[in-house]
């Protein structure tokens, strides 16, 4: 097979070559390109989902609140937990993988480039598809945990289609997590500058690689459940349906050994983020680097071990749950090593109170009281009380919003400046996060007392004189806050774009490689592959360390001499993979699918598979590059 | 609702748990985030003079980190599991009731016979064991005062033992999403002395007395046909009437309750009356459908239903 | 293949080194095969729970006919033979050897897939359908998510033959074969699997 394009190439096979404009960004597999897209969707995600937040705030506020009526509060509460974990959380986690693991581990681009693209339009155009049920009947209403047989049998809820979009849209996702996950992991093993071994590997790569992992395992495992919901649904089989001698919790099980290691999933990433964030901002290497990246992988395989946690009130028997219960409690060992390491690297540093700092240790001080309010769920009888009261909405907050989401805005925060070439308003982001923190406390606080005051979750209204008027209306008021923080953050972003304060290479002193390049970095990454001798390379390019272990400044440190190859100044030479517009075409085939099982038409199913295939078809028979 | 107080043997025992678990967790989270604060005050730039030195670990340290959490929560656990299989064992000499989970309301039947609805009757001091079971979804029984919650499946059957101390009424609510009226899925745990619990099931065994002032609306729901030819009697029974419906509420003893529909409303005239003009418009999704009736039509079913005594 | 670390990527010209020694395309395509592990699993699993909830509709005992499936079993077993061949042939360069491989283990995947349509008919007309009960459901799902991953395996043989035909299948493209047949042999081994797991096992 010919791996240059010749003249007698037919046109659809020929690989697009347009560098800017929307053609470019349709056809992109340059994997800094993709990341920022999966980050902007992400984020107009999370601004929709926020919206959702929003109106079941503003309903709760007052006992017998009207602002919504029942139908659409619940699918409000259903489609703002499924956006957040699936389109906000997860994608803004793999905005993260994409641009930065190449640049983090010294390489030109991730190993599939083209996979990269196709998993991106696979997640955007599942998103869409389950955005569309708003315009169709109406949106998921059955909870993002989707217990059947309230979910799989359509007699149960209102709405004829409702949950066949959030099935086969989570069916889509998951096509999109799991490519982009075999992906990230060849791209992590494989591609590593040399010298880059396993341990030397930044944190972030460490925890993106248990991510992927988890993922690739993860997803096959919430694809059957969704597959046989599907087919309760749609061609009555028995999955679920105990009238006819199926078992519902059969759901519950495949859905949380999926739904488990989906916390990890959300989560990792953002301590991985912390973990490179915290040594910048105290000028010290992270403390016990080894026992992070091992509590790292051991979350991950205790994560497969505790599902049943979820289902304590199920009746599995006094057995199961007693052994799930401690196996529960000590899944917050690794959690909290993670967690005294990062102390510690903190202790005896010189701490520079950065906004990128602030959120992670936001991160730190949020994620301990979600941490301990999580071991509390693992004394059995007592969750039975806890167990779907707003307890249980706080604690996941404390960990998924005070955890997960302050860690990516921190995230956001310290690689702006090499994304963009500029800063982002350092005035404005400490605004940002200190109206974030104090809008997140009243937001989810008081949520525990009102659990403890035993209000339920998924209830659209509530009766006065139980003593949860207060602090619901200081929940309403600190997600408002929230909301205002937000708005904050997209005021400095689209004005520090612009003309934020131009960044140097540079900017915070770093200790990986993706500092030792341009900002922004050019589509080339690394003109010259770097030589690795060391974990936190970059900085020990930068600085020696005195008899007292203090680092002094290398003279002409950072330079350009661990390189295993030369390629001049422009980067010429250099090979990228060419652009192509197969991924979008197979991605387009996903959702026409879909849409022909909701609409049970052949013709529209065919169709779809054709678009698909042609896509595939095209991906393996068009050139390897561009004509020259 | 709230379960930090409760009423009864078996949730005090979880109780207690809580507060043990509770104790430690606040100290923990005291002295962690209070050395993260001191620990950012003490090392904020500019304290000190001079780079900081390059630490990079200490096993001792990292041992010592490990082992305390794990000290902690084995005895977490050490006080935990015990309680977990005792709780599961099913007591001697307990009253049993069958509780069946609907959308959206609770059933009960009773081994002496009775059958009602939404307020559970129990006699204090004498465990109560609870045998689940749905004709629809997921449901979760919960009376956060008297025990946790247990989740109600169809095709299973599921037990939860609950104990009252002190007569009175207990609020709970059904704690596992159930469709589009889950908040409207209430219940009400009345205790009594004992013996005033014998007394309620006697009444309760008898048929309804029977008030001639309200023997229009009598016949009204015996052989009334409302909106598309729907009569009463097809979904509700009563007890020594020919009325035997099984799908809605048994409402043999309804004007004896405190609470009706799924323990969402007071029984009052008022409440029955706007409840009969229009269910559905009262609790989404209600199977009960808009009958069409007339205000003397409701007025005279109000006066047999309140007569149901 | 297997033995030399340096690999085209998919960039064409230059040729890497990848840190682990592994081909990336060969990585990628493990990793994607201990993910339908977890994806067969569950559908076993859920299988294992239902296979004697059989309600009114047929038992296992009933509908099975095992000497006919075993017969079917050996053919999809044999199309294993066949694939390494037709690796075999390209790594020689013999292109005429390997399509006539491919096109024989396309074939044996053919008539194995025809082998279960068979089969569930006669099932059907024996009372066994999706709807019969949780064994029909499991049984169905299960190894009808198996026979379409045998038709998917088909659909890339036939075009790894077409490519060949039209002389866009050079030696050096040998590991794509390479891939295709590791797709390949996971499916017969699932099958074997299923066959012991589903049909044998008491």
């Amino acid at each position: 097979m010919s791996t240059v394009a010749s003249p007698t190439t037919p046109w659809f096979l020929r690989r697009p070559q347009a560098k800017t404009g929307l053609w470019s960004w349709l056809t992109t597999v340059d994997h800094k390109r993709i990341g920022l897209l999966y980050g902007y969707t992400a984020f107009i995600f999370f601004i929709l989902g926020g919206i959702e937040a929003l109106l079941i705030r503003a309903q709760l506020a007052t006992p017998d609140g009207t602002v919504v009526d029942a139908d659409l509060y619940n699918q409000l509460f259903t489609t703002h937990g499924v956006t957040m974990i699936f389109l906000v959380v997860m994608p803004m986690g793999a905005a993260f993988f994409n641009y930065m693991i190449p640049l983090m581990i010294g390489a030109r681009d991730v190993a599939f480039p083209r996979l990269n693209a196709l998993s991106y339009w696979a997640f955007l155009f599942g998103g869409l598809f389950l955005y569309s049920s708003w315009f169709m009947g109406g949106a998921p209403d059955g909870g993002w945990f989707g217990y059947a047989p309230l979910t799989s049998n359509p007699d149960f809820l209102p709405g004829a289609h409702r949950l066949d979009f959030y099935a086969l849209g989570l069916q889509i996702l998951g096509i999109a997590s799991i490519v982009a996950s075999a992906n990230f992991i060849v791209t992590i093993l494989n591609m590593r500058a040399p010298g880059m071994k396993l341990l030397r590997m930044p944190v972030f790569i460490w925890m993106s690689l248990v991510v992927n992992f988890l993922l690739l395992f993860a997803m096959p495992i919430i694809a059957v459940a969704l597959f046989m919901m599907t087919f309760d649904r749609n061609f009555s089989t028995l999955f679920f349906d105990s009238a006819g001698g199926g078992d519902p919790i059969l759901w519950q099980h495949l859905f949380w050994l999926f739904g488990h290691p989906e916390v990890y999933i959300l989560i990792l990433p953002a301590m991985g983020i912390v973990s490179e964030i915290l040594p910048v901002f105290s000028r010290k290497p992270l403390f016990g680097y080894s026992f992070v990246v091992l509590s790292g992988a051991a979350i991950g395989f205790m994560g497969w071990g505790v599902w049943a946690h979820h289902m304590f009130t199920v009746g599995l028997g006094p057995a199961a749950n007693a052994a799930f219960a401690v196996s529960t409690m000590f899944i917050a060992v690794p959690t909290g090593v993670k967690i005294f390491n990062w102390m510690a690297t903190l202790a005896g540093g010189s701490l520079r109170f950065k906004t990128p700092m602030l959120f992670s240790l936001g991160f730190i001080a949020m994620f301990i009281i979600g941490g301990l309010s999580g071991v509390t769920h693992s004394i059995v009888p007592h969750d039975a009380q806890q167990q779907d009261t707003y307890y249980i909405v706080a604690h996941f907050h404390y960990v998924l919003f005070g955890g997960a989401i302050f860690g990516l805005f921190g995230g956001i925060y310290y690689w702006f400046p090499k994304i963009f070439g500029r800063l982002l308003d350092e005035r404005k982001g400490k605004v940002h996060f200190w109206l974030m923190l104090i809008g997140f406390n009243l937001a989810f606080g008081p949520m525990h007392i009102l659990g403890l005051k035993g209000m339920p979750r998924r209830y659209y209204h509530y009766q006065s004189g139980l003593g949860w008027e207060l602090w619901n209306m200081v929940a309403t008021i600190g997600a408002f806050i929230i909301a205002l923080s937000v708005l904050v953050f997209i005021f400095n972003f689209a004005q520090s774009r612009k003309k934020g304060e131009v960044a140097s290479e540079d900017p915070w002193d770093g200790r990986t490689l993706e500092w030792s390049i341009p900002s922004p970095p050019p589509e080339y990454n690394f003109k010259d592959v770097p030589l690795v001798e060391d974990r936190d390379d970059f900085w020990h390019r930068k600085y020696k360390e005195d008899q007292k272990g203090r680092p002094i400044p290398v003279p002409a440190g950072g330079s350009e001499e661990h390189s295993s190859e030369d390629h001049g100044d422009e980067g010429h030479g250099i090979h990228l993979p060419s652009p192509s517009f197969y991924p979008l075409i197979a991605a387009l085939g996903l959702p026409v699918m879909a849409y022909a099982v909701i609409w049970n038409s052949w013709p529209l199913g065919i169709i779809g598979a054709v678009v698909a295939l042609s896509g595939f078809y095209g991906w393996v028979l068009e050139p390897a590059a561009a004509e020259h | 609702m709230n379960f930090l107080k409760p009423e009864g043997p078996i949730a005090r025992e979880a109780d207690r748990l809580w507060d043990i678990t509770f104790f430690i967790s606040v100290v923990v989270f005291f002295l962690v985030e209070g050395a993260l604060v001191l620990i950012l005050i003490k090392f904020r730039e500019g304290a000190r003079r001079g780079e900081p030195k390059q630490v990079h670990g200490h096993t001792r340290f990292e041992i010592l980190w490990t082992i305390i959490p794990v000290l902690l929560l084995v005895g977490v656990a050490y006080i935990t599991v015990p309680v977990i299989f005792t709780q599961a064992r099913q007591p001697e000499g307990a009253l049993k009731v069958e509780v069946i989970g609907h959308q959206w309301w609770w059933e009960y039947k009773y081994e002496s016979g009775v059958v009602t609805a939404n307020d559970l009757h129990i006699p204090t001091d004498r465990p109560v064991l609870l045998e689940l079971k749905s004709v629809d979804v997921i449901h979760s029984y919960w009376i956060p005062k008297l025990a946790g919650k247990q989740d109600v499946v169809p095709g299973r059957i599921n037990h939860l033992i609950i104990e009252a101390t002190e007569p009175g009424t207990y609020l709970g609510q059904c704690a596992e999403y159930c469709g589009l009226s889950h908040a409207n899925m209430r219940a009400t745990a009345v205790a009594h002395e004992p013996a005033d619990f014998d007394t309620w099931v006697q009444e309760q065994l008898a048929d309804s007395a029977n008030d001639p002032l309200a023997a229009e609306g009598r016949e009204l729901f015996l052989n009334g046909k409302f909106a598309d030819d729907q009569q009463c009697v097809a979904c509700h029974a009563v007890k020594g009437t020919p009325a035997q419906g099984i799908v809605g509420p048994n409402l043999t003893h309804l004007g004896s309750r405190e609470r009706f529909a799924g323990s969402m409303f007071d029984r009052t005239d008022e409440n029955l009356a706007a409840w009969l003009e229009d269910p559905p418009a009262r609790k989404p999704g209600s199977r009960m459908p808009d009958l069409d009736l007339t205000d003397d039509q409701i007025t005279a079913l109000v006066a047999y239903l309140q007569s149901l005594k | 293949m297997s033995d030399t670390a340096v690999v085209e990527t998919e960039h064409g010209h230059e040729a890497h080194q990848t840190y682990t020694g592994l081909d990336n395309v060969k990585l990628a395509m493990w990793a994607f095969l201990g993910s339908e592990c977890l994806f067969f699993g569950a559908l076993i699993s859920a299988h294992l729970l239902y296979r004697n909830r059989t309600g009114d509709g047929p038992t296992r005992q009933e509908v099975y006919d095992i000497p006919y499936t075993s017969v079917s079993s050996f053919v999809l077993l044999m199309s294993s033979l066949t694939m390494v061949l037709a690796l075999a042939a390209i790594q020689k360069g013999d292109q005429r050897k390997l399509r006539i491989w491919l096109m024989a283990t396309a074939m044996l995947g053919a008539s194995f897939i025809g082998g279960q349509v068979y089969e569930f008919t006669t099932f059907v007309q024996e009372g066994l359908t999706l709807q019969t009960s949780p064994f029909g459901s499991s049984f169905f799902v299960l190894t009808g998510f198996h026979g379409a991953h045998v038709t998917i395996g088909i659909l890339m043989l036939l075009s790894l033959f077409a490519m060949s035909k039209i002389g866009r299948l050079p030696p050096s493209d040998a590991n794509k074969v390479e891939m295709i047949g590791l797709y390949w042999h996971f499916v017969d081994i699932v099958w074997i699997v299923i066959f012991t797991i589903v049909y044998l096992f008491p």
